[in-house]
Order: C-alpha cells, then sequence, then structure tokens
C-alpha cells in the first residue's frame, strides 16, 4: 500500500438512497469519498417512494419475523433471487428501520409512541414502516444530513451537476476511476478513486414514460456494461398496477393506497358510463378480491398489473377504455389525510379530482427494475473495483419485487458495498507505473465521442427516436410478452441504433445544454433496451413480471436461472447462472391461497421428487377445481418442515461450500450495522 | 398504455398555447423573451410544453432558435428542482397545469437566485445554509443501537410538516427581506425547528440556534408572511419563525448561564 488507509478513497455515483448509504458508511470509517450526481442529492429519485420501507420488527403480535419477511421476499420473487443476500437484507431491516428512526425520520406512531407498521403488497404482516406517504423522500433526507455532515467534516466532497459519462479501467480491466462530465461546461475530467460503486438506479426512460423521474436514464449502468460489466435478469422490469397516466409522465399511486383498504374495481356492466359513486355495491367487480380470496387487493405487483391490463383488455375498464377504480372513498377523510395525505395530494393536483370522495382511476405503468449489474454477494460486479448498489444492482428481488422492500434493499445494498469497496481498497497494489497514461487515454476517447456528436449533422431528431423507443419497448417488453414482438422490437432497435447516427444536436449553445447529454444517454438507452429485449425473447417461460402468454407458466427445469447479458461491441451475449436456492425450495406462487397452503402442497411435492423442483414446472395460479393443499397440515408443522429442510444437503457440495460462505458473509456483515 | 385521465375538460378548450419565456444564454449575458406556440391538448402541464418546444425549438414568427433548457426530475412535485415564475408566481413547473392558467403563459427564472441559463438557477445557498444550522441529528454512530426515543404522534405531525421541506427556495423567491446573503430565510429557520424539536436533535439545540443569529439571521424576518402562502408543501413557516425567535431570544438572554 502507497500510504495509509486513510488515503483510500471511494468514488460514489449516484446520490440516492443506496449512494448516500454507502457515503455515510464509508466516511463514518474515515475514509474519503467523491460523490457524483445528475441532480443535488436531495432531489435524487428515491425522494419519489412513498408508501414505507419493509422490516419484520414484530411489533403487532403477528408472529412476523425476519425468516417470514425472507421467505416473503423469495416467494414474491417467483425463486429467481439467490437467496442468501434476500436474506441478509431480511435480517439487517429492523436495524435500518431503527436506524432511521435515531436519525430523526418522522415515523408515524402507534398510541404507545412506537413505530407504526402497516400491510404491504405480499405479504399477511404490517411489516412496512411508514413517514405519511413519502417515505422516500424522509429517508433520503435523513441520509442527505448525515452525509452534509461528512461533508462539513471535509470526508465527503459532493460534484452535483456532473454526470459519469465512463469508467477508467487500466490494462487488466481493473476500475481505477471515472470519467466524469460537468453539465453546465461540458468539461470532461478524469477522477481517481480506489474503487467506485454505482447507485444510479433504474433505467425507466427507456421506456419514454414511466414513473421514474427524469434522471432515471439507466446511461451510466449501460456505460459500465458496454465497458464489460455483467448484466443480469434485465428482462424483469416491474409495471406497478396503481399508476396515473399523465402528459410527461406516469405518476405513481403507492401499493399503501391499497395497504390501508383500497380496493380494486370496475362496473360489472360493460362500458357503464354512471359516476362512479352512484354504481351499487352489487354492480361492482371487485376483480382481485374475488380471484385471490387469500391476498384481495393486496397481491404482489406483477399479479394485480396483469389482472388489471386484462380486464381492460378484455372492455371491462371504465368505459371500454385503458382504466380502473382505485376506491377509498370508503375510508374516512380524517384517516386518509393522517396516512396517506401526500400521494392524494399528488392525485388531487395532477388529476384534479379528490379521492377521499372520488374514487381514482388508475392504469399500469413501468416502475421498477430488478435486473442490473450483476453482484455478488458483497455487491462487487465483476470488474474488480467496481461495485454497485440499489435498483442498478439485480440481487435481491428476483423476478419481481415486493412493495416496500426497495427502500430496505437499498440501504442494505449501500451498507455492503461501503465495507467491502473499503476492504478491496486497502488490498489492492496501487499501481503508480500508470501514472496518468489509462485517465489521459479514457478522457481523450470521451471527448472523441462528444466531439463526434456536436460536429455531427443529420436529419434525424434525437427526441423522436427517444419516444420511438420509449413506445416500442412499452408496447412489447412490459406486461405481456411475445416472442414474434420481441424480435420486432429488437429490429426496431437496431434501426433506431442506424438513425441515432444521424441525430443533430439542435443546440447551438453549448453552455448547459440539454441537447448533449440527452444525445449520450440515448445511445446508453438503446443498448441497454436490447438487453432487455433479447432478455425476455430468451426466456420462454412465465415467472414474476415476466409473462409470455405462449409459455404461461413457470419453467424450473429450464429456466430457474440467472440472465447474464455481456457486451460484444455488435450487442448482447447471453449466458446463464444457476441461482442459489440454498434456504428455501421453489414452490408454486399460489396468490389465491394463504401462503402456508402452497408451503404445504411443496412439501407433498418435494416428498416425492426428493428434494428438486417438481419436473413439470410450476404453475402461476392453478385451474379451478384444483385443490393442491393436503387438508390436514396445521401451519407449525408444516413450518417445522420446511426449516429442516433448510439444513438438508443440497445437490452439489463444492456450490454448498460457496454458498455457505456467502450465507456468512451476508450475515456476518448485518451483524455490523 | 398510453390513455389519458380525462379530467373535469374545459368547456371551451383553446386551440393552441402560447408560452413566453425569459431567456439567457449564459449567466453574464442578458436577458430577453421569446414566445412559442403549440397546440393544445387536455392535461398539459408546463413540462410537457418545455418538452414539446424542446423537440421542435421554432418560435411564434417562426424562426429556429436554441432550445429553451430547465431543470425536471421527479415531476410529482417532492424533489423541488422544476421551480420557476410561472405567470408571476414561483412555484414547480410539473404541478403548473396549463388548463389552470392564462394565456399567454410567462416562464421566467427564479430570480433570487444565480441564473445559469434560461430557466435554470444555482440553489447551492440553501443547501449551505443547510451546513450552517447543523439540519441534521448528532448520532452516535450508524452501527445497531437499537430503536430511537419514543415519541407523541401529535408531534411526529409536526415534525413531519417541516420534513416535507424539498430545499425548492419558493419561500426565499417570495420574501421581500432575501436577497441572497442579507438574510438566512424561512427555509433554514424551519429546519432548525425540525431538529429542535427531535428528542435527540434537542441536545444540540444550542448550536443551530447559533446559526441564526447572526447578522444575517432570523431577527431580519419582516414579518410579510409571503414564505407560507408560497410554499408548494404548506410548511408552516411563519410558526417556525415566530417559535424558533422566541427560542433565540431566550438562548440570547440565558445561554450565557450554561457555559
Amino acid at each position: 500500500m502507497a500510504a495509509g488507509t486513510n488515503a483510500i478513497k471511494i468514488a460514489i455515483v449516484g446520490g440516492g438512497l443506496a449512494g448516500l448509504a454507502a457515503a455515510m458508511k464509508i466516511a463514518e470509517a474515515g475514509h474519503s469519498v467523491d460523490l457524483f450526481s445528475v441532480v443535488p442529492v436531495k432531489r435524487s429519485h428515491s425522494v419519489c417512494a412513498q408508501g414505507g420501507i419493509n422490516g419484520a420488527v414484530n411489533t403487532k403480535g403477528e408472529g412476523d419475523s425476519t425468516w417470514e419477511h425472507f421467505d416473503d421476499t423469495v416467494y414474491g420473487g417467483d425463486f429467481l433471487a439467490n437467496q442468501p443476500p434476500a436474506k441478509a437484507m431480511c435480517e439487517m431491516a429492523p436495524s435500518i428501520i431503527y436506524l432511521f428512526d435515531r436519525m430523526g425520520v418522522p415515523f408515524s406512531r402507534t398510541k404507545e409512541g412506537l413505530l407504526d407498521f402497516r400491510r404491504f403488497g405480499g405479504t399477511k404482516h404490517h411489516r412496512t414502516a411508514f413517514a405519511g406517504a413519502s417515505t422516500g423522500q424522509q429517508l433520503l433526507y435523513a441520509l442527505d444530513e448525515q452525509v452534509r455532515r461528512y461533508e462539513v467534516g471535509g470526508k465527503v466532497q459532493k460534484y452535483e451537476g456532473w454526470e459519469m459519462m465512463s469508467l477508467v479501467l487500466d490494462d487488466h480491466q481493473v476500475c481505477s476511476g471515472i470519467i466524469a462530465m460537468n453539465l453546465n461546461t461540458l468539461e470532461l475530467k478524469a477522477f481517481k478513486a480506489d474503487a467506485v460503486i454505482m447507485a444510479t438506479g433504474g433505467p425507466g426512460l427507456i421506456f419514454g414514460k414511466s414513473t421514474n423521474s427524469m434522471v432515471c436514464t439507466g446511461s451510466a449502468v449501460s456505460a459500465c456494461y458496454q465497458q464489460g460489466a455483467r448484466y443480469a435478469n434485465g428482462e424483469f422490469i416491474q409495471v406497478h398496477p396503481t399508476s396515473i397516466p399523465g402528459e410527461d409522465k406516469l405518476r405513481l399511486m403507492s401499493e399503501s393506497a391499497r395497504g390501508e383498504g383500497g380496493r380494486v374495481w370496475v362496473p360489472r356492466q360493460k362500458g357503464d358510463t354512471r359516476n362512479p359513486s352512484s354504481i351499487p355495491e352489487k354492480e361492482r367487480w371487485y376483480f382481485l378480491e374475488e380471484k385471490y380470496p387469500a391476498y384481495g387487493n393486496l397481491v404482489p405487483r406483477d399479479i394485480a398489473t396483469r389482472e388489471i391490463f386484462q380486464v381492460c383488455l378484455d372492455g371491462m375498464g371504465i368505459g371500454g377504455g385503458n382504466q380502473v377504480y382505485l376506491d377509498l372513498s370508503h375510508i374516512p377523510a380524517e384517516t386518509l389525510d393522517r396516512k396517506l395525505g401526500a400521494i392524494l395530494e399528488i392525485y388531487e393536483m395532477f388529476v384534479g379530482d379528490d379521492p377521499r370522495h372520488v374514487p381514482m382511476r388508475i392504469f399500469p405503468g413501468v416502475h421498477y427494475s430488478m435486473g442490473g449489474l450483476w453482484v455478488d454477494y458483497d455487491q462487487r460486479t465483476n470488474i474488480p473495483g467496481l461495485l454497485a448498489a440499489g435498483e442498478c444492482d439485480y440481487s435481491i428481488h428476483g423476478a419481481n419485487r415486493l412493495g416496500a422492500n426497495s427502500l430496505v434493499s437499498c440501504v442494505y445494498g449501500g451498507f455492503i458495498a461501503a465495507p467491502a469497496a473499503i476492504e478491496y481498497a486497502k488490498n489492492i497494489q496501487r499501481n503508480g507505473a500508470d501514472g496518468s497514461r489509462v485517465y489521459d487515454q479514457e478522457l481523450q476517447r470521451q471527448q472523441e465521442v462528444n466531439d463526434a456528436l456536436i460536429k455531427q449533422f443529420g436529419k434525424e431528431n434525437q427526441y423522436v427516436i427517444h419516444e420511438e423507443m420509449g413506445k416500442w419497448m412499452t408496447d412489447n417488453v412490459t406486461v405481456v410478452r411475445y416472442n414474434d414482438k420481441l424480435k420486432e422490437t429488437d429490429n426496431k432497435l437496431l434501426e433506431l441504433m442506424d438513425r441515432y447516427r444521424r441525430i443533430s444536436i439542435n443546440d447551438s449553445n453549448l453552455w448547459a445544454t440539454m441537447a448533449l447529454p440527452h444525445a449520450r444517454h440515448l445511445k446508453n438507452m438503446l443498448e441497454l433496451a436490447r438487453v432487455i429485449t433479447l432478455g425476455a425473447l430468451n426466456r420462454n417461460e412465465s415467472r414474476g413480471a415476466h409473462y409470455k402468454p405462449d409459455f404461461p407458466k413457470r419453467d424450473d427445469e429450464n429456466f430457474l436461472k440467472t440472465t447474464i447479458a455481456e457486451y460484444s461491441g455488435e450487442g448482447p451475449v447471453l449466458s446463464y447462472e444457476a441461482v442459489d436456492i440454498s434456504l428455501l425450495n421453489p414452490r408454486v406462487r399460489d396468490y389465491s391461497h394463504n401462503k402456508q397452503e402452497t408451503v404445504s402442497a411443496t412439501v407433498a411435492a418435494s416428498a416425492s421428487a426428493s428434494g428438486l423442483p417438481p419436473k413439470d414446472g410450476a404453475k402461476q395460479v392453478p385451474p379451478e377445481g384444483e385443490e393442491q393443499k393436503p387438508e390436514n397440515l396445521s401451519a407449525p408443522v408444516i413450518w417445522t418442515q420446511d426449516k429442516e429442510k433448510v439444513n438438508a444437503p443440497v445437490r452439489d457440495d463444492a456450490t454448498r461450500k460457496e454458498r455457505d460462505k456467502g450465507i456468512e458473509d451476508a450475515g456476518g456483515k448485518s451483524d455490523k450495522l | 398504455m398510453s390513455t389519458q385521465v380525462q379530467t373535469s375538460s374545459q368547456q371551451n378548450p383553446p386551440k393552441s398555447v402560447v408560452i413566453r419565456i425569459r431567456r439567457r444564454d449564459k449567466p453574464d449575458a442578458p436577458q430577453y423573451w421569446q414566445e412559442f406556440e403549440l397546440p393544445y391538448r387536455p392535461n398539459l402541464n408546463i413540462i410537457s410544453c418545455l418538452m414539446e418546444i424542446q423537440k421542435n425549438p421554432v418560435t411564434r414568427e417562426g424562426k429556429r432558435v436554441t432550445p429553451p433548457v430547465w431543470n425536471m426530475n421527479c415531476l410529482e412535485q417532492v424533489c423541488g428542482i422544476c421551480t420557476m415564475v410561472i405567470n408571476g408566481r414561483v412555484r414547480q413547473s410539473c404541478s403548473a397545469l396549463v388548463d389552470q392558467l392564462d394565456q399567454p403563459i410567462t416562464l421566467e427564472p427564479m430570480s433570487k437566485f444565480p441564473n445559469v441559463r434560461d430557466l435554470i438557477v444555482d440553489r447551492s445557498q440553501m443547501f449551505e445554509h443547510l451546513k450552517r444550522v447543523h439540519a441534521w441529528i448528532e448520532i452516535d454512530g450508524t452501527y445497531d443501537l437499537g430503536p430511537g426515543p419514543k415519541m407523541d404522534q401529535d408531534d411526529v405531525m409536526e415534525r413531519y410538516a417541516y420534513s416535507r421541506c424539498m430545499t425548492c427556495g419558493c419561500c426565499l423567491e417570495a420574501c421581500p427581506q432575501y436577497d441572497g446573503e442579507n438574510y438566512i430565510g424561512p427555509q433554514a429557520i424551519a429546519q432548525v425547528r425540525l431538529f429542535n424539536m427531535h428528542p435527540s436533535g434537542k441536545m444540540t439545540r444550542d448550536e443551530r440556534l447559533e446559526g441564526i443569529m447572526g447578522e444575517d439571521g432570523i431577527t431580519n424576518c419582516g414579518n410579510a408572511q409571503n414564505c407560507v402562502k408560497v410554499c408548494p408543501m404548506s410548511i408552516p413557516l411563519t410558526k417556525a419563525i415566530y417559535e424558533e425567535n422566541r427560542e433565540t431570544v431566550i438562548h440570547g438572554l440565558f445561554g450565557w448561564l450554561k457555559r
């Protein structure tokens, strides 16, 4: 090591919840942070998270546990998540909530003055701590405040208004810094770092309109992918069931609206144009409650989204259009104001109706990417010195994310990435021999890209290309996917990439221009759009958010595996990696029944198949009349049986060792919080 | 997936939307006005109008110009970045709906902050103020020390109101006393209130009070009460100023006794 450990400097790209969580931990450990953010960090997309943060604190006497949270998370994610990190996150979750409580987040309270918890989708427990209906805003501010404290202390240097363009990789493909661009001057600059943590959030803008903020382009992550970072499970895009369609974006209507008793319905009569309040109860079709009696309106997002989509496709939407009602008007206005005030204001502000008295009109909208940069259980990507945390990594949510798990996964990711980055930085040979050569080379490469874009003149309009990409992606790569449409979409993306070569920067004033940064984003978005589309094309099954009517079942035999995309220069090359299912055996995901019943069904099935997943693939929803539940098993017995299976030997001893190590690593870290 | 929510549509919707933008090419350049016209659609907000202009920046007179630039991010009025002066009133442009605005619609950058270009301003001063008033809880560490202090839901609700401040700057733009240097302004004072109300925050209350007691401190408030009228989050800013004024007076009178 060239100098003492105090000389360690970590670059963090992105100042949302994950980035700030990592920054706080690194600064607390006494090391330096360069924090890059396109917008002032307090304006990051994390502010949009509304409903809450999950943690099995079990203050409601419901017998909740971190294991139960873990089981819900993996089950909700349709068994595609590697289980050890998901378990470690759930174990850390209560202490994360307590930490934010200590940092002054105004979490809602019970009469005794304790933290209050509400219910969210995909669980039967009150597990979600919340600060009104702007929990993300409150959590982000708490971290922003703590990081500002370290900024004053000189440990954190913020580069707000700087955008990462690329990684600096040395001759051995080791990450040793980044190139960033000042968004006012367009100046490109190389920043040295011992390790780089990506915390840039999701890529919603690839779909044109989404619930994401305008900085959520996925551009920086795409740059990493194009420089050799592996991108995993890109095809898993969560479409949130309830968003408010708008001209410029789809505004989220939080799941907490259903958590607090909101009911989804359409008129039973097709094309009924009556005022919703005048439609009597028996003429309303509460289709989620009818189809999923166990979870009702709180089925996981992918299921709610498909049901709403299908209802509208069948012409049962309000007035025959693409809208259904989300109704809170039966709940006292005072309760609504206290628990959901912020989101009701959003609806009122942007639509003009008062949801306290009139049912809201909602439709699904692209919301979250479960996929992202491939990372190991310490949040390390395949590029040495490059780590990732938050929505931009793929690690926790499998095929579908449960509501209120995003905030906790961001903080968890940041808290794991920070010590891992420090550990890495302590142990690397700081290679002085390269000097500034690798930085100069990369700087020059990026300058050439900018110069070429500024000089080139063509008839194509970059904003039109973005719109077309968004429309194709939304129409063909979201709720329902068909292979022929996916192929067409990929061809369209290739066409758009070709047309991209003929765009003009329509702004002759380069000071603080929006045109050049957008052109850089667009190229990167197109590359990532192909990863998403081809990942979907090659996954011939239905799992979580990924649904193909031609392959309606989950196919564990062929597709219980992680999609890995690597950039070849011409596009993504796909390969697959086994999923770590060392803790829970995959079982049928069926939200029309209670979870215990699905466990018992799996116990019965696995007894005959000696612990292996069912051969014929699992069903999302059993056909009517097919009884899966053995009658005589009570819940406690099932849990005993299930927990025994955790300790049962897994197929391959070598991988088992790896897995055990992973569990220890992840679990050990959680103690250090 | 692209259907619009139908609002209570206007009786006679206009055919077009006329937008006048006060522009500036770079910090030291003069300001000038340009007028744009675009076809009317229901449910337009100012951001979608600006996006439309950006795509094809041609003025009403048919002259091709550089596209106006602005800041935007969440578009849900929680990030605060897209704040500008619309028809003379400071507010977020994402939640400014064309159907509720008189035409022609005028867009101007906020006037109390350095104007970077067109509608973009630099509000970093507000974040500097947060440093000065120590707007954070002094936690011992981020390791697991169990839950925070118990709190009354009523106190939580009051703190929640202050903690929704998104540092947008509306209060400073509307404040007749604030001109960038002579007064720290309602935003920072409300944050002092937020942290001084917290059971742990109280313990370092004096540091925050000293942050608002200097020459440019809380006594510069002229009680115009504009701040509370323009605050998009309906934060009780004047209440915060009242409470903190009381606290600083007591601290000023008796604070030395603690030393």
